[in-house]
């Protein structure tokens, strides 16, 4: 195993090595699924007018004046799909995810705003702009449910019966304490605090916005007996998808699902993909599925490119969340007990929406110790296109409750905020809110402390008391606050979650162009800018002791890697990386086994830095020129390249309980504390964020370049989210599905972002490294909306702080002063 | 669909007419529609995909070229407008194998992460630099390129580093033995 706490200079891990894929980055030379050489036909897609309803009939309208031609276009909806699959007797048109209730191809009635009806394919990408606005889809109307948080009156029940579960997805409940025993012992602790704080916080659907929007393109490969008139589902034949996309097997088994095919006829390659965040996670099925249904009609590769307004109007977003929380605290500032209650919007179907809530839940507490705990978790429907996975995935909406009420409590015990953190961190052996003891050598008081120093914390909440009391007096209209969040997030699957995966990583010899030998490492794990080439290369290396140009790293390819798992949760570095590490020593292990390392070749001096195999679990060090002999050899012997394999096995500890919601969710936490500098304008009511701090525990820092570059890129989205993304919907249509109109930052409206970092290396992540990628999205707003509550005197409770929103809060707390 | 489209059908109609200009600093003369965007033809008929398209309207940046030595977004200019241009696109920046100082820059310095609005950037960005632009001024003249990864302060301190402005953290340079 990599030894967790000291690295010599020998390593490549621990240090900004450039990314190998930057120069094709630069130049344009790197091409993108809309970039790849393309001889076929484009597709479009035909989608739903209103939100709730079932299809009647479809038109297509005469098209000579506008140069469309229905004999040239091809058509498929949802009649083209069989009604019953012979793999597992279900409706093969609904999507294969958590359960199958979202259609390919609406076929009947349905639930959103652009929802798919019929997909169109041509030559020309003009003619099918027009053709698409030729069709007319005929609908009887059906009530929608405009509204998650409200039950739905009988007819807006579309899951489950009509009673208290209509509509509501998932439930979960996290208790512990007396909430645990009775609910009147629950009740008791309230009744005996001394503070007793409620209130109730919003958040808002975010879209990821990649830069690069959705794109698959399709083609079926005909075994040659079958070319001749062959007729879909008959078989062989194999289709083959490449696109944006973050999880490769994920699109695997929804094609094999829909297409009723054996695993080996479907492959799906990822191309270099421009942005993720979540919003490639599942959604990418959707469109893969909808190519191969051209590519199959039409027998030749379709290409399904969406703009930004169709990206943006049709597929998921984060979950807006309504959030109820009450706290009990004695007069010292202890909390005693938490009572919340969260209420997600799911969207129009389930898709993954319980696994959102599940995290939302867990993290809900963060790292504090209250010994009373009940929080009620609720995802529902609503009739707008189905909120999915977004970096975070659940946490942000119940950190931002959480963190945002430790302020108001700090207010009503008469404590500064950051004070009443302190009283209730936890500490090494203490337990969260799911139970979960946590053992890691934690300093999380140590560490705030840190970011507050970096922050200048305490002598910006002075001289900002001072600044806007000289405000007030003098007219100026400028306030300033400084807000703290303090935070945690759990990387990997929740509890077995990894079990159920069961990633496998596979690394094989290869002889590198300059004729010496090198490894491939095999992963299903997607670059999408996080950085997962590098670090994958970086282990490798050190894992080997190879140069960092022996390593390449395979294309994420079905036939050609092996399930490693999605490119999701914060997995790849600590999960998947860390198998990199064990498939290394597994082939360093094959090399010695088929006699082609042997005791020869190891290296005589333990200072030799030609030396290899800095991780072998084994302890057996080979001179780096003989292990490239011996791979060289291993690469071109005639059974085919040897290779190293490692599957993953769960680290020693306790179990899940998916029931009780009680136990080890995460093999380890990373934890942070994050600190907002604001300045609000009261002419404008636009906030400034003047300076931020984003300091956090992750483990290892396998690349510090890159880690630093994910961290802002987190914060500055979460800024997004806090002060200017916000979705308009009227009757369940997105009104403003662009970039004019849905606005992301820019490089004016955001400071430089200070990363600091600490580090206690996690025994199983990859030389001590734990997972960052959804971290800086949890905390950032709530950091941020406590800032601009302090500065303004008035608690803002719902995201984004915008200026209209500041604007209303301010004139109604002047009306209130006046009465 | 719910998909507002800002191709006219009129200006498909418009017959195919002959545009030349200079790209990359090789002449170039071609047969189209005069209202097509220019991203469309140097994409399709020029085969040069590095001007990427995120968004189609001029709000991200992605697409933008040095038309007459200023950035430009692709996706706003029909190409008829850019008779007798000069038109610089992203593969144009490199001097055959060696890279623009700005895109050395964005390589040792983190100024990419998935990528795709980097060519953009580095267009905005290689126009700075050639104009020895204030470091000062980064930010605001940037402004018109919006990147979802990076939280932009790395391409801040690529360009700043491509000024020549010191304060840039580099990368492990020699950490890359590859
Ligand atoms: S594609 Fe041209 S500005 Fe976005
Ligand atoms: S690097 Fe991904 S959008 Fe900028």
């Amino acid at each position: 195993m990599p030894d967790g706490n000291k690295l010599s200079s020998d390593h490549r891990v621990g240090r900004s090595i450039p990314r190998p894929d930057a120069k094709d980055k630069v130049t344009g030379a790197l091409h993108y699924v809309d970039d790849l050489p393309f001889d076929g036909l484009y597709g479009a897609t035909v989608r739903t007018q209103t939100a709730r309803g079932r299809i009647t009939g479809l038109r297509f309208r005469d098209g000579s004046e506008h140069g469309v031609d229905w004999r040239e276009i091809a058509v498929v909806t949802a009649k083209d799909i069989p009604r019953i699959s012979k793999l597992d007797g279900l409706d093969p048109n609904l999507v294969s995810l958590l359960i199958r209730d979202q259609p390919f191809l609406v076929r009947d009635e349905f639930r959103h705003v652009g929802e798919p009806v019929a997909l169109l394919a041509h030559p020309d990408p003009e003619v099918l702009r027009r053709a698409v606005q030729l069709v007319e889809i005929r609908t009887e109307a059906a009530t929608a449910q405009h509204d998650y948080r409200v039950p739905p009156t009988p007819d807006q029940v579309q899951h489950g019966e009509d009673g208290p579960d209509a509509n509501v997805f998932k439930r979960i409940l996290v208790s512990k304490g007396a909430a645990d025993e009775s609910a009147a012992a629950f009740r008791e602790v309230f009744d005996n605090a001394a503070h007793v704080v409620a209130a109730v916080y919003e958040t808002q659907a975010q879209e990821q916005c990649y830069i690069e929007p959705n794109g698959m393109i399709a083609r079926v490969e005909v075994a040659p007996e079958d070319a001749e008139g062959a007729v879909w589902p008959r078989k062989p034949w194999k289709l083959i998808v490449e696109g944006s996309m973050q999880c490769p097997y994920y699109v695997h088994s929804a094609m094999t699902s829909l297409f009723q095919l054996p695993d080996k006829a479907v492959q799906i390659i990822q191309a270099a993909t421009g942005g993720g965040f979540g919003g490639k996670e599942e959604f990418p099925s959707i469109i893969a599925g909808h190519a191969g249904l051209l590519a199959l009609k039409t027998r030749r590769p379709v290409k399904l490119i969406y703009d930004r307004v169709e990206d943006m109007a049709a597929s998921t977003k984060r979950h807006p969340s309504h959030t109820r929380v009450r706290a009990a605290l004695d007069a010292d500032g202890h909390l005693l007990a938490i009572d919340m209650d969260v209420t997600m919007d799911g969207g129009a179907y389930l898709t993954l929406s319980p696994v959102v809530l599940s995290r939302g839940a867990i993290h809900a507490i963060g790292p504090y110790r209250v010994d009373h705990v009940r929080v009620h978790n609720r995802v529902t429907l609503s009739n707008t296109p189905p909120h999915g996975a977004f970096r975070g995935f659940g946490a942000p909406q119940t950190v931002f409750a959480f963190e945002r009420h430790l302020d108001r409590c700090a207010r009503a015990v008469g404590l500064d905020p950051v004070e009443l953190r302190r009283r209730n961190l936890i500490v090494r052996g203490d337990t969260l809110a799911i139970s979960q003891r946590i053992d890691e050598p934690i300093e999380l008081h140590k560490w705030m402390d840190e970011a507050l120093t970096a922050a200048r914390y305490e002598q910006r909440r002075q001289a900002h008391a001072l600044f806007n009391t000289e405000a007030e007096i003098s007219g100026n209209p400028l306030r300033r606050g400084v807000g703290v969040a303090t935070f945690m997030h759990g990387a990997g699957f929740t509890g077995a979650g990894e079990d159920r995966l069961a990633s496998e990583v596979m690394l094989r010899a290869r002889v590198c162009a300059n004729g010496e030998g090198g490894v491939e490492v095999c992963t299903a794990n997607t670059e999408i800018g996080q950085g997962a080439i590098t670090v994958f290369t970086q282990i490798a290396a050190d894992a080997l002791g190879l140069p960092l140009d022996a390593i390449s790293i395979a294309r994420p390819d079905t036939d050609q890697v092996p399930n490693s798992g999605p490119t999701v949760a914060s997995r790849t570095s600590m999960v998947v990386g860390h198998l990199v590490a064990r498939a290394s020593d597994d082939l360093v292990r094959n090399l010695e086994v088929s006699g082609a390392l042997s005791d020869d070749d190891l290296r005589s001096d333990p200072d030799d830095d030609r030396a290899s195999a800095l991780s072998d679990a084994h302890g057996r060090k080979y001179r780096t020129d003989r292990l490239r002999r011996a791979l060289c050899t291993a690469a071109t012997q005639e059974s085919g390249p040897l290779e190293g394999w490692a599957t993953y096995e769960r680290p020693p500890g306790g179990q899940w309980d998916d029931v009780a919601y009680k136990g080890i969710a995460y093999g380890t936490f990373a934890w942070a504390t994050y600190v907002a500098d604001v300045e609000v304008d009261l002419t404008t009511f636009q906030t400034r964020i003047v300076d931020f701090v984003a300091s956090q525990e992750i483990g290892r820092v396998l690349n510090p370049m890159l880690a630093e570059g994910q961290i802002q890129g987190g914060v500055v989205q979460a800024m997004g989210w806090a002060l200017l993304e916000e979705q308009i919907y009227v009757d369940g249509q997105m009104r403003n599905p662009n970039m004019t109109n849905y606005v992301v930052p820019t490089f004016a409206d955001v400071p430089d972002v200070r990363v600091l970092f600490q580090e206690s290396p996690y025994a199983y992540g990859p030389w001590g490294a734990k997972g960052i990628g959804e971290l800086p999205m949890d905390g950032p707003a709530p950091a941020i909306l406590n800032a601009i509550s302090s500065a303004l005197g008035i608690d803002i409770d719902a995201l984004p702080a915008s200026p209209e929103r500041l604007m209303r809060a301010v004139l109604n707390a002047q009306a209130q002063e006046i009465r | 669909m719910t998909v507002s489209h800002a191709h006219s059908h009129l200006a498909d109609a418009v017959p195919p007419q002959r545009v030349s200009f200079t790209l990359n600093g090789e002449p170039r003369a071609l047969m189209v529609r005069p209202f097509r965007r220019l991203l469309d033809v140097l994409r399709t008929d020029l085969a040069l995909p590095g001007t990427k398209e995120g968004c189609g309207e001029g709000e991200c940046g992605a697409c933008s070229v040095l038309i007459d030595g200023e950035p430009v977004n692709a996706c706003l200019v029909p190409v008829i407008q850019c008779e007798g241009s000069t038109i610089v696109t992203v593969e144009g920046l490199a001097d055959h194998a060696a890279l623009h100082p700005v895109q050395a820059a964005f390589v040792q310095h983190g100024g990419a992460q998935c990528g795709i609005c980097t060519p953009g950037m580095v267009v905005t960005a290689a126009w700075m630099v050639d104009r020895k632009l204030d470091a000062s001024a980064i930010r605001e003249k940037l402004s018109g390129n919006i990147c979802r990864c990076t939280g932009y302060s790395a391409i801040v301190a690529s360009v700043a580093a491509a000024l020549g402005d010191a304060k840039a953290p580099a990368s492990d340079a020699d950490g890359a033995d590859a």
